[in-house]
């Protein structure tokens, strides 16, 4: 029997994938914001990439002023909402909270955060605009996280921003890549339309820049141009067998259940390769949507695997069950997945080795490949002279977020090489200060 | 098994817990449910000439997520006829002949308060206890806490009363004076058996932010009430401290105000009140908080070696002096137990922006070090530590030495000039005014400029652009 019945209709696929972080009532947030204790110098703030003055934020949902503290929240950060939700705060800033080391729960700050930006998103409250125009222009590739907080920045700044993104929606993997019980489409795209109407940015949908031409229309038209792209698909794992049907990425699993729901097929027993948070993600929607057995087979150790421990306890809620020590030579059937031949693994001095002769299949009909996602290198080696490091990340300056080609910025997982929606954020606001600095510096000041 | 029984100026009660007169004791039905529960008497609800009440009476003050921390009203008086009450005490009295039913008065003239202590003696009652200290409604007709003010009015009327009473009689005093034990002595000099103490303060517990109006609101409009609740305890400590220790006064004393558990209780107790009355918290959690208020004081008592209620009476009493017979000579200074300091830093800021400039931060760790020599022994950073015991005031003179600014006043060893050598902080060591400058400023900036420093640092060119950013 399964862990979770297939859902067939909206109503049962929001039950399996029921938020984990679900919307904080008044009365929930007045108990919860009571118990904050103010620190001084609070270590929560400092746990948060994009620097939210939490504790602020905090008082002021307890003196019922939810309107300011939304506001204090995206003055440091445009996707409060969604950073709310999805972030893993389990390490950042809950991780944080003094409370833990008094043996105390900490505060639920991406709730109580939530909580508040909901609120002024719900009443459609304006708490920004544009900034006077300045009569330039800025281009924006890539409208996830990196791409809107820049884009937003820039328009306080008052430049005029144009989006150019590939696919139909905004938000990137907040909308395509994140897990549905952290966040839901409606409520991704609700704080994305606040957004835009607060800040009027155009966004040009399934506009996918892609060759050299577009890019030099760009640079001709555009003071500047801004890197959101993030990264690419899943890695291949050139293994034998990897073309079967239902040997799937991640990445483009995760993006289909966003977008199809409950009318995704998952297999009845689902092997998924990989240690990370994806792979995590990965392994516990195919439990949500019905899948019979789910294995999470890692080439290392439990405790070596890339992914955030209450990331595994959440996997293994749901009945997803561990198979550590194995590295994948090939995925078996015919025509379709049966099964993934594994072979044992030893760590020896940090080194992964393989056991000889302890080979061994185990069966499946589906295989999910978290492997990591590719850098997108064939699209930046279009932008003459942008220098990348040995890992196909984008090199820049660490504080104005400028690429060795003067006129292009970037932030976002192209530049760190996959990091959270809050680090995305936290950099694109920092890089649009430093777009704006380049261009005023640069004599195109008015 | 100690025992838990008193006699109050001949008012004997199973235990010293009596609920106030107030809502609480508006009915016989109340009162038996209270005696049935546990408590040991009652002061029923003011009687009187039946009074007409307003419709919302009551107002709320919370604190953070606790509510009513502090309680107000605008009811008055029982608004049911005086025979219905009398009717039910006789009843109350039938079924808990064990119990203290005291009966609470307010009338005007001398035949008035002639007939009602009849009335209620005849009923039954144990006692009579006189309502001197309503702040609200019954005060604008020249009763309650308008008698309560005027030590020689009150004086007579408790000689009216002393006339014809045959049952121990109590007079409730009201807070909103500024010596309680004038009244107090006034009540003694009319021949009262006992005081009983405080009635509400007057208050306004809030103001709606958009309806302008204070609560509780009665049609747009609103009135001063008597507050009472857990934030009045400390008032009404120092008032029943005030009387138990005026020579003059030497009444027993009901202790009233703030009591909503044991330890309240014993508290009242040790500063010399020998019962206690409840009503907020009834009010708000209903008769059963009894059982955890006999069971606690039960305890405390077997623990302390207590027989009787009578054995720590004013206990505390001898340790309770003026201020000119402190010891100055006492020293104490703030110690951190750094294992168990979680690194909140609120007594480092505490110190720094409330108190003397005592605590300073280290490099590397979040646990804050006291600087000795700035620690004058305040408290304040053990007060707003959130750990328990993490924080203690820690002895330091050998205790060999005792001088009060009484014996330095004695001893013309006081400061008496503006600028004189012998002011207590001539050498404390304070920050330049200047070096203030720059410590808050930073935390204006929003998100992670805030980490990294001022605008300037995060964007090295032209910072003045950015500012206006947000």
């Amino acid at each position: 029997m399964a862990e979770y019945p297939t859902p067939t209709t909206e109503q049962e696929f929001a039950a399996n994938f029921a938020q984990i972080k679900p919307l904080m009532s008044n009365t929930e947030a007045l108990y919860e914001s009571s118990r904050c204790l103010f620190c001084f110098d609070a270590p929560c703030i400092k746990a948060c990439p994009s620097g939210i003055d939490i504790p602020q934020f905090i008082r002021q949902i307890n003196t019922g002023n939810a309107t300011g503290a939304a506001k204090t929240i995206y003055e440091a950060n445009y996707f409060g909402n969604a950073c709310g939700k999805v972030c893993p705060t389990e390490v950042l800033c809950e991780g944080a909270c003094v409370y833990n080391l008094n043996e105390q729960k900490p505060i639920e700050i991406g709730r109580l955060q939530s909580h508040a930006t909901r609120k002024v998103i719900d009443s459609g409250h304006k708490l920004f605009g544009p900034g006077p125009a300045n009569g330039r222009k800025v281009a924006v590739i890539g409208a996830g996280p990196a791409g809107i907080s820049a884009a937003c920045e820039l328009r306080a700044l008052g430049y005029e921003v144009d989006v150019f993104e590939a696919r139909e929606q905004p938000s990137g993997l907040t909308l395509y890549g994140v897990a549905p019980y952290k966040i839901t489409n409606a409520e991704t795209l609700a704080e994305m339309d606040y957004l835009e109407q607060q800040f009027g940015y155009r966004v040009h949908y399934n506009r996918r820049i892609n060759s050299r031409e577009e890019l030099q229309a760009l640079e001709e038209a555009y003071d500047a141009i801004f890197l959101g792209i993030g990264l690419g698909a899943t890695n291949a794992l050139l293994l034998p067998g990897e073309e079967r049907q239902n040997c799937v990425g991640a990445v483009e699993f995760i993006e289909q259940l966003r977008m199809a729901h409950q009318h995704v097929a998952v297999g009845k027993k689902v092997i998924v390769l990989g240690g990370g948070n994806t792979a995590m993600d990965a392994a516990s929607e195919s439990s949500r949507l019905g899948a019979e057995d789910v294995i999470l087979a890692y080439r290392r150790g439990k405790d070596e695997m890339g992914a955030y421990e209450f990331e595994y306890d959440l996997a293994k809620s749901v009945g997803v069950k561990g198979l550590f020590n194995v590295a994948p030579v090939e995925i078996v059937g015919n025509g379709k997945v049966e099964g993934v031949k594994f072979i044992r693994t030893a760590t020896r001095d940090g080194q992964v080795q393989i056991v000889p002769g302890s080979e061994f299949v185990e069966p499946c009909d589906m295989v999910i490949k978290a492997t990591g996602q590719a850098k997108q290198t064939g699209f930046l080696h279009l932008i003459p002279g942008l220098q990348l490091d040995g890992k196909g990340r984008i090199v820049a300056d660490a504080r104005t977020g400028q690429t060795s080609n003067p006129k292009y910025f970037a932030s976002g997982d192209a530049l760190n090489g996959g990091a959270e929606v809050v680090n995305a954020a936290a950099e694109a606001k920092q890089t649009a200060r430093g777009m704006h600095a380049f261009l005023t510096e640069n004599g195109l000041s008015s | 098994m100690p025992d838990l029984s008193i006699n109050f100026a001949g008012i004997k009660s199973p235990n010293p817990f009596w609920l106030a007169s107030a809502p609480p004791t508006n009915s016989g039905y109340q009162v038996m449910k209270a005696f049935d529960a546990g408590w040991g008497g009652a002061v029923w609800k003011t009687l009187g000439v039946p009074v007409v009440n307003v419709s919302s009476r009551y107002g709320g003050v919370n604190y953070r997520d606790k509510r009513l921390v502090g309680f107000n009203n605008i009811e008055l008086i029982s608004d049911r006829p005086l025979a219905d009450n009398l009717r039910e005490i006789e009843e109350v009295k039938k079924f808990f002949p064990n119990n203290a039913v005291i009966a609470s008065l307010m009338v005007q003239s001398r035949q008035e308060w002639h007939d009602i202590v009849r009335d209620v003696t005849n009923a039954g009652a144990d006692g009579i206890e006189l309502n001197f200290g309503c702040p609200h409604g019954m005060c604008e007709r020249g009763m309650g806490s308008a008698v309560g003010q005027e030590p020689e009015v009150l004086k007579t009327i408790v000689e009216w009363v002393m006339e014809v009473a045959r049952i121990p009689v109590i007079v409730k005093l009201t807070p909103n004076i500024s010596d309680i034990t004038e009244p107090a002595r006034a009540a003694r000099a009319g021949g009262a058996d006992a005081i009983s103490l405080i009635n509400t303060i007057q208050s306004i517990v809030g103001v709606d932010l958009d309806k302008f109006a204070p609560y509780p609101i009665v049609d747009g409009k609103g009135t001063n009430g008597g507050y009472c609740g857990p934030a009045v305890k400390p008032i009404a400590l120092n008032m029943v401290k005030n009387c138990a220790q005026d020579p003059d006064v030497r009444l027993p004393i009901s202790g009233i105000g703030g009591i909503e558990n044991w330890r309240d209780a014993v508290e009242h107790i040790l500063l010399g009140a020998s019962s206690v009355q409840v009503c907020t918290a009834a009010m708000h959690f209903g008769f059963g908080i009894i059982r955890e208020m006999t069971a606690g004081l039960e305890q405390y008592m077997t623990e302390k070696g207590f027989n009787t209620i009578y054995d720590f009476v004013g206990k505390a009493l001898p340790n309770v002096k003026h201020w000119e017979d402190l010891n100055l000579k006492y020293q104490v200074k703030a110690h951190i137990n750094e294992d168990k300091c979680i690194g909140c830093q609120l007594c480092y800021t505490a110190c720094e922006d409330g108190a003397h400039q005592a605590i300073g931060l280290q490099e590397g760790t979040r646990t804050p070090v006291i600087i000795e020599d700035n620690c004058v022994g305040c408290n304040l950073c053990s007060l707003v530590c959130p750990v328990e015991q993490c924080i203690t005031m820690e002895r330091r003179d050998d205790g060999t030495e005792h001088r009060t600014w009484k014996e330095r006043t004695k001893a013309n060893d006081i400061p008496v000039t503006f600028n004189d050598d012998r002011a207590g902080g001539l050498h404390h060591w304070v920050p330049e005014p200047a070096a203030a400058l720059g410590k808050e400023r930073h935390k204006t900036l929003p998100g992670k400029a805030r980490a990294l420093g001022s605008p300037q640092e995060v964007i090295a060119p032209k910072a003045s652009d950015v500012l206006s950013a947000s």
